[in-house]
């Protein structure tokens, strides 16, 4: 995965947005998000507004632009779905460069492709300042429940060492000349997929007992982080209201 | 029970005598792995427990701190039988260092690891973070503290899987094969680290000459029994012991040569 000590999907700065508590960075996404997806398609200004607002956090928490576009790849399928929309689309028509377009259509390929490049952008901004563990941290501080958290937290810090196993395998498969091209020859990675689960099955068991070796009872300890400031949870507000007040004025203006 | 000062952190370190009396365990599968174990440590003693692969080493290192419960017989930790009642206190006092550290480091970094039992022992704020501090000192870690543990070099997840166990400050060191995965160097430095740590160990090892130079006792385990228990370089001498039990030198190791401990 990632380079050095990092997901792949995180940059190592020092910005302010990289500083701010995790949980503070949850609720404001959270925030951001459910305003942009409760605004209505025809508030272009709206948009406009949210757009800009995402662009000074890009900014302010220096993800490089080439990054974020890489990164907003991953949403393509669905705007590329989007695109189809205005040809599909029934009702008023209108012509484009000679082809008739849906209103209606183009108007649902717009939402699409607004809401998602903007919600999207906005996780991109908190993974990139926000190491995993410490998202996960958010969570439990949000009140996430700690079985949840916890699960999280060992699959992600085994996920590697299974990925590293199966990586193992396949090239034990190889140096022994196996080489995939039927579907008659998949049996020997269906076994390695059973040798696998087997094998993290009884390092699951051993973990356990090791936790138990520690005193673990049943409850993860608490252990002590910087709490969120209440300049941060200020932030957080002012970023919340912001997106708030827009999606308000959107859906009265609509 | 005897309180000596290790030097790590303020506390003195106690370190408990260890008994074991006909202590036999099968598995649920029907495997035996334990028929009748008797075994004495004394405070602060350190003994190598040797023997080939399937003796039960390892089954007897998980009765020594409860994790599994014996059909019969018993272990005892400072005077304190290991029952249920008494299991928070023995895993304080007994210490089990993993074979794969990898299922010892399961926090995202090895600095909450650390804390992680400390922390179950009721530790938190400062206190708990001078434990750590002082746990990864006591292995030369101090580094380590904000490092993920899945970024670690065979001998640093080694070092930070023992901080995990000292940082509990444990009366007892039981440790299962701690050098199988190391380099030359890590596992001089596993030795340079565990000579100064005066708590009770039992080290399971295939790895002759680490028993010799660190310990001068030794038992060897068959069939799980303990089928010899002596001086470590006397068992060595004796050809017949070491060859029943699947025991070598390695190749060119010469016990005359090396110094006596």
């Amino acid at each position: 995965m990632g380079a050095g000590h990092s997901h792949a999907l995180y940059i190592h700065e020092h910005s302010p947005i990289h500083r701010m508590a995790p949980e503070a960075k949850l609720v404001a996404a959270f925030a951001v998000v459910t305003a942009v997806a409760v605004t209505p398609r025809q508030a272009l200004w709206a948009f406009g507004l949210y757009a800009f607002g995402v662009a000074g956090l890009v900014a302010a928490a220096r993800v490089p632009p080439r990054f974020l576009a890489l990164r907003l790849l991953a949403i393509a399928p669905f705007v590329l779905f989007a695109f189809f929309i205005p040809f599909i689309a029934g009702g008023d028509t209108t012509e484009i460069g000679g082809v008739s377009l849906s209103v209606d259509g183009l108007w649902g390929m717009w939402n699409i492709l607004a809401k998602a490049t903007l919600g999207a952008s906005v996780s991109i901004i908190l993974t990139a300042t926000t190491e995993i563990a410490e998202i996960i941290r958010g969570l439990g501080v949000l009140r996430v429940p700690a079985i949840f958290t916890a699960i999280a937290t060992f699959m992600i810090r085994y996920l590697e060492l299974i990925v590293d196993e199966l990586g193992r395998m396949r090239v034990a498969m190889a140096a022994r000349g196996y080489d995939p091209r039927w579907l008659s020859q998949a049996r020997p990675i269906a076994s390695a997929a059973g040798a696998l689960f087997v094998r993290s099955y009884e390092r699951g068991e051993r973990v356990h007992a090791a936790m138990l070796s520690r005193g673990f009872t049943g409850t993860m300890p608490a252990l002590d982080h910087r709490a969120a400031r209440p300049r941060e949870w200020g932030a957080v507000a002012l970023i919340a209201t912001c997106a708030a007040v827009i999606s308000a004025l959107a859906l009265i203006s609509s | 029970m005897c309180r000596r000062d290790i030097g790590i952190g303020s506390d003195l370190i106690m370190s408990a005598r260890v008994v074991v009396s006909g202590l036999q365990f099968a598995y649920p599968d029907g495997r035996v792995a334990l028929r009748g174990v008797d075994l004495e440590v004394e405070a602060g003693e350190r003994v190598a427990v040797l023997g080939p692969n399937g003796a039960g080493k390892t089954t007897l290192a998980l009765h020594l701190n409860g994790i599994q419960q014996p059909d019969a017989g018993s272990v005892s930790v400072g005077g304190l039988p290991v029952t249920e009642e008494h299991l928070p206190e023995i895993r304080r006092r007994v210490g089990l260092v993993f074979q794969d550290s990898n299922d010892q480091l399961f926090m995202p970094n090895v600095g909450e690891d650390v804390a992680f039992g400390p922390a179950n022992l009721g530790f938190s704020g400062l206190e708990l973070e001078q434990r750590v501090t002082d746990a990864l000192a006591a292995v030369g870690g101090g580094d380590l503290i904000s490092r993920p543990s899945h970024h670690l070099s065979g001998g640093e997840r080694r070092r930070a899987a023992l901080a995990t166990v000292l940082a509990m400050e444990p009366d007892v060191l039981v440790f299962d094969e701690p050098s199988s995965d190391l380099d030359g160097a890590g596992r001089r430095e596993l030795v340079a680290t565990l000579a100064p740590l005066e708590m009770t160990q039992l080290i399971i090892t295939h790895d002759l000459p680490l028993a010799l130079e660190l310990c001068p006792r030794a038992v060897i385990m068959r069939h799980g029994r303990v089928v010899a228990d002596g001086a470590t370089r006397g068992l060595f001498l004796d050809a017949n012991l070491m060859a029943e039990n699947r025991l070598e030198l390695p190749f060119g190791f010469k016990l005359e040569t090396t110094p006596k401990r």
